[in-house]
């Protein structure tokens, strides 16, 4: 175990140069490196917010089976199918009907029919329904109908909720799907994420909709932001997917805050529309289900700009400009759970971390060096040569240091020693039966070898465990925990083994201490 | 070597360690863990203000119908931590929460860290960390029965079981927030009692073959004797680095760092006067190795 041929000699430490000179990478400032790699600083470290959001499809589903109510009826009057106590139910439409083979086929036989179209991907029909009796059916969404609702929800509340993160312009946000319902956002540097919350938090429904005197049908009492009572017609005018961009402005006339918006053609021609047939009346905007203000129709406005106003302060109006151009969210999102950490934390959790991983470092080095003396050394020399290498994968992988990864190193550093101690205290009872030096060295390497590759499989286990089931800070404790315990072997078992056959070989004494 | 007489203290310490495994299963039982946000759901706000008081906050947040409100100091003067129980609508409910305080208090506020888990995403949280060390315990399992015979992995993860149960018994009885660097803790512990346990099972192993005569529990008491200089170096090195993060390494690693100094004790204690002795139950000789001898040899 202690011959070493040149060549072997050679590939450790060229291994171990490879990988250590990473480490050199996170003293230089990013844009004069030659390899663009860093070991990043977790949330916890360098403050920042992260965000796990959760869609809620729920009211989506509502109003798309409530979209499907027309069409069946059409279909089923089309076919001379009679149906009778046709009920709208929260997510299912049931009636009962005369002829429901005639249904069957109706509802089930073409691939291509538009009320309930066939989902190729899952091989699977939106739309399911069940017979409960007495030839009364159920209609509501198959397993893969939701499924399609939720996946396009999510896709496309992630877009949003991208081009809302953007606008606001953080530094290098985070925005990721986590499972079928969630989306992960991480801001890091952020000092405060209420306002961006607060962005993530509006669906942002824009629609015009006409102010009507009397409560008659198709209407709707909504409260204005100065609780006025209007009742509002359920008719849409125009909605916000009409617009094409929004703008926060003052107003001229009483340097009022405003947000002024430039329709889309379809957009143009339908307000045009309806405000040259209503001049006089009131058009009230209504955002989320709250009017914003209710202006008069002074005229007609064919242009296709037009401009909500409504006691702004003029970061409502950026706010709102901004939720208006970024578009709809198709369902509320809710915070389900959030982390922020300010930056003067993160700096105080820093300097404990690093605080804490040199005296560690010290305590351990002179307890070692206390111990086994010149092979303490040994040991020292491979426990720096293990951080440099540590530092040098975290760094090749872009590691995300945490500080509970910051304790992972502590961590290491105790436990790397552990190999170096298992050979030395195997190579000092060797010694007491073994005459040749060199022979009990090389059994004490030899035999030790299988505990130790025993003894760090188990912990390593732990480590990707860890890391599997583990999120966030926890995850950066077992990349590091199990990366120093690669390290650690490495370092042991090349580079330690190798100084130890150096001092070995050149003894010249009878005896030799350890 | 000194040689110390451990097959004798074996009965004892199966006693001592049966009595605290029951109490920490009672313990557990009856008055619960503590869990923190993480696994219970609320919200933890951590701020920084000179020149007020706990009470101040506590009589503020009082009437906002939040539910349970701990407020409490957190390490340097003019730091707390304020933990709900509350958990509704985070978009809400946090701004008002800041807003309430700011708008009371007559001294600067800094808002050092907010946390926020919903009931959902704590009972997965639970959840997963519970599967989580069930799994490396499952893990451990098999790798010793692999690396060793059945016995041994019996007698490793009864030693973990008591390892993880007795942790989790002192955080009980001292009332210790559990959270998920508790959880990260319990593995890490897992892990290292179980290195400690593979060196003594490894020496066995070895001495089994070795000595045909001698009976597994001098085997034991040889063995644990043999890697005792070892067991105690590694100890005090880990103790040391582990020291050092709980006394430096600030308040939010410190419930971490306790828990794996615990855990270094008990797991190298269950590695001595568990793992090693329970063999013995399991009528383990050298006959039991011979089956799989090739496995032995590197």
């Amino acid at each position: 175990m202690l011959n070493f041929s040149k060549i072997n000699i050679l590939i450790i430490y060229l291994i171990f140069f490879f990988i250590s000179i990473f480490s050199i990478l996170n003293f230089q400032d990013k844009d004069k490196q030659i390899i663009n790699k860093k070991i990043n600083l977790g949330l916890d470290l360098q403050g920042g917010s992260y965000l796990l959001l959760e869609i809620n499809s729920d009211s989506l589903v509502e109003e798309k089976i409530q979209s499907k109510v027309i069409p069946i009826k059409k279909m089923l009057k089309e076919n001379e199918i009679s149906y009778n106590n046709f009920k709208i139910n929260k997510t299912t439409l049931s009636f009962d009907i005369d002829n429901i083979d005639k249904f069957d086929l109706l509802f089930t036989a073409r691939k291509d029919n538009l009320i309930n179209p066939y989902i190729d991907t899952y091989r699977s029909y939106e739309l399911e329904y069940s017979n409960i009796g007495n030839n009364r059916i159920e209609i509501f969404f198959s397993k893969f109908g939701l499924l399609t609702i939720n996946n396009s929800a999510l896709k496309q509340s992630i877009e949003i909720v991208r081009r809302r993160i953007d606008d606001v312009g953080t530094k290098e946000p985070t925005i990721l799907q986590r499972g079928e319902k969630r989306i992960l956002v991480e801001l890091p540097g952020l000092k405060d994420p209420e306002r961006i919350k607060a962005l993530l938090g509006k669906t942002a429904q824009l629609n015009f909709r006409l102010v009507k005197d009397n409560t008659e049908f198709g209407t709707e009492e909504l409260i204005s932001d100065n609780g006025e009572k209007l009742n509002v017609s359920k008719r849409i005018v125009m909605s916000g997917e009409n617009l094409i961009d929004a703008q926060p402005s003052i107003q001229n006339q009483n340097n009022e805050p405003t947000v002024s918006f430039t329709l889309d053609r379809l957009g143009s021609q339908k307000f045009g529309r309806t405000t040259t047939d209503n001049v006089g009346e009131r058009l009230a905007i209504v955002l989320d289900g709250e009017i914003v203000s209710a202006p008069n129709i002074n005229e007609p406005i064919t242009s296709g700009n037009g401009m909500i106003s409504g006691n702004f302060t003029f970061q409502e109006a950026t706010d709102l400009a901004l939720l208006l151009r970024s578009g709809a969210l198709p369902t509320p999102l809710l915070v389900v759970e959030e982390r922020t950490v300010g930056p003067d934390l993160g700096e105080d959790s820093i300097k404990s971390g690093i605080t804490s991983l040199i005296i560690g470092f010290i305590l351990v080095i002179l307890f070692m060096l206390f111990k086994y003396k010149i092979f303490g050394l040994i040991a020292n020399t491979a426990l720096i040569a293990n951080l440099l290498m540590l530092t040098g994968v975290l760094t090749i992988l872009e590691a995300t240091l945490t500080l509970p990864g910051i304790a992972g190193i502590i961590l290491t550093v105790g436990m790397a020693v552990d190999a170096n101690v298992l050979i030395f205290e195997r190579i000092r009872e060797e010694l007491k039966t073994e005459k040749s030096i060199i022979h009990a060295f090389d059994s004490g390497y030899t035999r030790a070898k299988i505990t130790v590759l025993d003894a760090n499989i188990t912990t390593l286990i732990a480590a990707i465990i860890l890391f599997a089931f583990g999120s966030g800070p926890v995850k950066g404790f077992a990349i590091t925990l199990g990366i120093g315990i690669v390290t650690t072997l490495f370092t042991a078992y090349f580079l330690a083994r190798h100084l130890t056959s150096i001092i070995v070989l050149n003894n010249k004494k009878e005896e030799i201490k350890i | 070597m000194n040689n110390f007489n451990f097959s004798s203290k074996f009965r004892f310490a199966n006693i001592f360690s049966i009595i605290l495994f029951i109490i920490s299963l009672l313990l557990i039982g009856f008055k619960g863990l503590n869990y923190g946000i993480d696994f219970k759901g609320g919200t933890l706000i951590e701020l920084r203000s000179l020149n007020i008081k706990a009470s101040e906050i506590r009589d503020i947040l009082k009437n906002m119908n939040l539910g349970d409100v701990n407020v409490k100091k957190f390490g340097k003067d003019g730091d707390f931590l304020i933990k709900v129980e509350q958990t509704g609508d985070n978009n809400k409910l946090i701004p008002e929460i800041k807003k309430k305080l700011s708008d009371n208090l007559n001294s600067e506020i800094n808002f050092r860290r907010v946390e926020n888990v919903g009931p959902k995403v704590s009972s997965e949280l639970l959840q997963s960390g519970i599967i989580a060390i069930s799994l490396s315990l499952a893990a451990m399992l098999f790798y010793i029965w692999v690396r060793f015979e059945w016995q041994f992995s019996i007698g490793s993860i009864i030693a973990l079981f008591h390892d993880v149960l007795i942790t989790l018994g002192i955080f009980s009885f001292l009332s210790l927030e559990i959270n998920l660097s508790i959880i990260a803790a319990v593995l890490t512990i897992v892990g290292y009692s179980m290195n400690d346990t593979v060196v003594i099972y490894d020496r066995i192993r070895e001495n089994l073959n070795k000595y045909h005569r001698l009976n597994i529990t001098d085997i034991a008491n040889l063995s644990i004797n043999e890697t005792l200089a070892r067991t105690i170096i590694t100890s005090v090195t880990t103790l040391l680095a582990l020291f050092s993060i709980f006394i430096l390494g600030g308040e939010i690693l410190r419930g971490f760092s306790f828990a794996m100094i615990l855990g270094v004790f008990i797991g190298t204690y269950s590695s001595i006067f568990v793992a090693a002795p329970i063999l013995k139950y399991f009528k383990v000789s050298y006959k039991t190795l011979e089956k799989e001898k090739e496995k032995i040899l590197p």
